[in-house]
């Protein structure tokens, strides 16, 4: 079974939630110590992230740069807006291909649940057309290597599936 | 041939996913299809133009009438995809609760 949950809010929102069993001040860390960051931000076999730059204050930047054997790399940057060590990180993002795309603006939450942690992203897009042209722009890229991009994807491929069901 | 591009960009729009999940429950006419939308027929027709080209729709022949009805292989080609964006973000977070695991025995070795 999947803890996994995604979901679209409107026409320029994804929401995703995921339970992890470790406290919030670990699940934190683990999204802004770029030593973790590192390690687990990869996508499918194959992808490393050899550059891993976050500096996790308000005004703050971070830049993540993913590699791969034989497909090319591509990066993401971005910056911290609001951060409340260990229950909520604000950031915008954006990834070059090389071209920037448009902001990509997400509130992340750290929610003490039981022993464990309930997060909850919200992504929030400019309009719908730059939520469908990253999806179009993702699949030209492969950039199945960031988590981020793929929520993106599959919150609108749910609704998608659930409408031919 | 599904492009997946295009697919994705004909579901950007509330009334084309409306339009599938009322064929999801089987073929329809541009008539039948526009009655529960406050639509003319030309824009209803516009909007099965942009999924019939994206590979999500087809139509059949039948005397005058063409009703439309899903096109199994480009749903099924978004369906996949999904399945393997999913797996790709499933591992991510896979790989966290791991790597979560070890923080934890870590501080546990530790004395206080």
């Amino acid at each position: 079974m999947s803890k996994l949950t995604l979901k679209t809010e409107g026409n320029t929102h994804v929401v995703v939630t995921r339970h992890f069993a470790a406290p919030p001040e670990d699940v934190y860390r683990a999204h802004t110590d770029p030593k973790i960051v590192q390690q687990w931000l990869l996508g499918p076999e194959g992808w490393t992230m050899p550059v891993c730059i976050c500096d996790s204050r308000p005004g703050g930047k971070f830049r993540y740069e993913w590699a791969h054997a034989n497909k090319p790399g591509f990066h993401i940057t971005g910056e911290f807006l609001e951060v409340e060590p260990p229950l909520r990180i604000v950031h915008v993002e954006r990834m070059h291909l090389p071209d920037p795309t448009p902001d990509n603006h997400i509130e992340t939450r750290f929610e003490a649940d039981g022993t464990g942690t309930l997060m909850t992203m919200r992504m929030t897009l400019p309009n719908k057309e730059t939520r469908a042209a990253m999806l179009a722009t993702g699949m030209e890229h492969g950039m199945e290597a960031s988590y981020v991009r793929l929520e993106k994807m599959i919150g609108d491929l749910v609704l998608a599936s659930g409408a031919v069901r | 041939m599904t492009d997946l591009d295009s697919a994705f960009a004909a579901l950007a729009d509330p009334t084309r996913r409306a339009i599938l999940a009322r064929l999801a429950s089987g073929e329809a006419t541009v008539n039948e299809l526009a009655e529960p939308f406050e639509m003319s027929q030309p824009a209803i027709s516009q909007h099965l133009k942009v999924l019939e080209e994206a590979g999500l729709i087809m139509r059949r022949v039948d005397g005058t009438r063409r009703p439309r009805r899903l096109a199994k292989p480009g749903i099924e080609a978004m369906d996949q995809w999904l399945a393997m964006l999913r797996k790709a973000l499933e591992k991510n977070y896979d790989r966290l609760d791991q790597v979560l695991a070890k923080m934890s025995s870590d501080k546990e070795r530790k004395p206080r």
